[in-house]
């Protein structure tokens, strides 16, 4: 090991680096404001009238829709890390993509959860196949895919490639979500927030469903950003058990 | 304790690779087998450990004592591959071994120690280097006790200064009462070896 | 002894998240079905429980082959068989088998009953189907060494595997699947065909790891 190769080493550690120092100073702030949001929107969302056709179940309502927003979203996340990973080739990108599908498969399965306890007594039954459902569920499945794949090359830089390519593959499906209550005659109920003609949800339940929305915004880039550090450093400690080995075997030679 | 190996003569795929050896070895010596590609230096060791099926002749181990039935229950086999798995540390590794063969001789972090992985214990196999791979499954002889160690190509990747270090272990298993049968390209720098030299040049 | 099974554990959790991967299959498998054959929720309950099997039958063949292979590439196998003497061979891939089980079969047990659910099973099918596919599964990773082992010099024994074993597994799909429906179709009796079941089982679990060990040997030779 000579000395400008580690010089290099550590110039290319430095963006890395920097990113630890920023995620560090990050991460606690931005958990105790998801908090704080969550407790407010979960608050305001137990003072919220009850609908008048669904009772209190719709109070599911105020983490179930959060949630499905934010499944959809993180794979936005991951389409542009995946751009960053193939287009731009930012070091971080695939770290970012890694990073996000295990949050992402969460939002996800919990979406599709609390979606499956509010149909039951709705729709009494806990699953249909129509269009939203389906949909999300192949979701739910790709990110089980991306991860799979992330997991069984690995080498990072492969990996991390394969896994953009997939991942903007998939990206086609997001689309197919959002309208799919428009394209088909679903079960499911249509969009009432995001419409051209503005939302037709009333405004004392809105407000709650807003809040808990950002608030976990803010916890899926906390968890995101941990994630992110989580990898950067494994990495880094990957790096350095070969370096290890690597320092032995000029010792004993 | 002696291994006596009588009119021996093995096949692959139908091709008789080998007949008519004969040898003796007994406690604390050691039988280098010699010879060119494909002289059957790796079947044999096969033949003696029980892996492969003998064509003709008789394999004895005598005066080894109930402790150790046969020569595949009495020996350590050293094959090419190095048994180990990428995915776990090397201790992990060890420690795998060490239980699963049972006899129970060096700790594991003495015997790395002994192969020069003293402080290497904790990596992933897979971040190894050829070398250290090698060494790391040489410390497996030591973890666990075979009076016979049965190695087939046991320099390979080493560098000259682990070469002298296995010398060593393999003098201290020979003053312990070990046999050593090992078949190699490299003189072993053993001293007072038997020689077998396979093939043609035979 | 344990020491293997915990090696063996170890690696299938570890590398490569092979557990995961025979998992995605399962889901992929099951929601391929309403796609194909429609979403109408009465048929799907109905054909549920055998749906179930397949697709548990189908995931748990993956990664079989890896089974022996994986220490044959890098000499455990060798010794592993060497060591026959101190531990029976049979013994040695029975343990194999419940370690590859145990991280790559039990999963999609665990799963059967979520996967039920979207299928439209009722409680009792869904909770039968569970029960039969936790004990009658060990069998199709025990059928499942005896191929892995015959397999086991082939590059790419892969297909090769699940193509022999199939025909071998089918007496355990026909008691899973009708034990399922003995549970819910009230004229069935449900205990008969479940302790066919478990005898089928305890029977592979002393014929595969038999067979598989002599297929060991033999592939020496």
């Amino acid at each position: 090991m000579t000395e400008t190769t580690l010089t290099g080493r550590f110039a290319g550690l430095a963006n890395p680096t920097r990113f630890l120092a920023l995620a560090d100073r990050l991460i606690l702030p931005m958990a105790v404001l998801s908090l704080l949001l969550l407790a407010a929107g979960l608050v305001l969302g137990f003072r919220a009238p009850a609908d008048y056709q669904q009772g209190t179940t719709v109070r599911i309502m105020y983490i179930h829709v959060p949630f499905a927003w934010l499944s959809m979203m993180c794979w936005g996340v991951m389409s542009v890390a995946a751009l960053g990973t193939l287009v731009w080739r930012h070091p971080l990108a695939d770290v970012a993509l890694k990073a996000a599908a295990p949050v992402g498969v969460v939002f996800t399965g919990l979406a599709l959860a609390t979606g499956s306890i509010w149909g039951k007594p709705m729709w009494g039954t806990w699953w249909v196949w129509d269009a939203r459902l389906t949909s999300v569920f192949v979701l739910f499945l790709m990110y089980l895919g991306v991860i799979a794949l992330t997991r069984a090359i690995d080498d990072a830089g492969r990996a991390g490639r394969a896994a953009a390519v997939i991942t903007l593959v998939g990206a086609v499906n997001l689309p197919i979500i959002k309208f799919s209550v428009d394209w088909w005659n679903t079960l499911h109920q249509p969009a009432a927030v995001f419409r051209m003609d503005g939302p037709t949800i009333h405004p004392t339940m809105l407000w709650p469903l807003m809040i808990t929305a950002l608030g976990f915004t803010v916890l899926f880039f906390t968890l995101h950003l941990a994630a992110m550090r989580t990898e950067v450093l494994r990495r880094r400690i990957f790096a350095m058990q070969r370096l290890a080995a690597r320092r032995e075997e000029g010792r004993s030679a | 304790m002696r291994l006596t190996a009588q009119d021996l003569g093995a096949e692959r795929g139908g091709e008789r690779i080998f007949s008519g050896l004969h040898f003796a070895i007994g406690a604390g010596e050691a039988l280098l087998v010699t010879g060119p590609n494909g002289a059957g230096k790796s079947t044999l060791l096969q033949v003696l450990c029980g892996l492969l099926p003998a064509a003709e002749g008789t394999i004895l181990l005598e005066g080894a004592g109930e402790e150790w039935p046969t020569v595949a229950a009495a020996a350590h086999y050293l094959g090419h591959g190095n048994a180990m798995k990428p995915a776990m540390s090397v201790e992990e590794n060890l420690r795998f071994w060490r239980e699963f063969n049972g006899e129970p001789c060096l700790e594991v972090d003495e015997a790395l120690e002994e192969v020069g992985l003293g402080s290497l214990g904790y990596l992933p196999f897979s971040t190894l280097s050829t070398g250290q791979r090698r060494r790391a499954a040489i410390a497996r002889l030591l973890v666990s006790w075979r009076p016979i160690w049965l190695l087939d190509e046991p320099t390979a990747g080493l560098d000259a200064r682990s070469e002298t270090r296995f010398t060593a272990l393999m003098e201290a298993h020979r003053a312990d009462g070990g046999l050593i049968i090992a078949a190699t390209h490299w003189p072993l720098h053993l001293q007072d070896v038997k020689e077998l030299v396979l093939g043609d040049a035979a | 002894m344990l020491a293997l099974y915990v090696r063996d554990l170890k690696l299938g959790i570890r590398a490569g998240g092979g557990a995961l991967v025979g998992i995605l299959f399962f889901l992929a498998v099951i929601a391929t079905v309403p796609f194909a054959i429609g979403p109408e929720l009465t048929l799907l309950a109905r054909i549920g429980p055998a749906m179930l099997w397949t697709g548990a039958l189908l995931a748990s063949l993956l990664g079989l082959d890896r089974l022996f292979q994986a220490d044959r590439e890098d000499g455990s196998l060798d010794l592993l068989v060497l060591a026959a003497e101190r531990h029976m061979l049979p013994l040695i891939v029975l343990l194999k088998c419940l370690a590859h089980w145990t991280a790559s079969v039990l999963p999609l047990v665990i799963a059967a009953p979520v996967l039920g659910i979207l299928l439209n099973m009722d409680p009792l099918a869904n909770a039968a189907t569970t029960l039969t596919l936790l004990v009658g599964s060990p069998a199709v990773t025990f059928v499942g060494a005896i191929g892995a082992a015959v397999a086991v010099t082939l590059p790419r024994g892969g297909l090769l595997v699940s193509v022999l074993i199939l025909p071998l597994v089918i007496p355990v799909l026909i008691f899973g699947v009708s034990t399922a429906y003995a549970s819910v179709n009230d004229p069935a009796p449900f205990l008969p065909p479940f302790l066919i079941l478990c005898a089928l089982t305890l029977f592979f679990t002393v014929l595969g790891p038999l067979a598989a060990s002599a297929a060991l040997r033999a592939a020496r030779g």
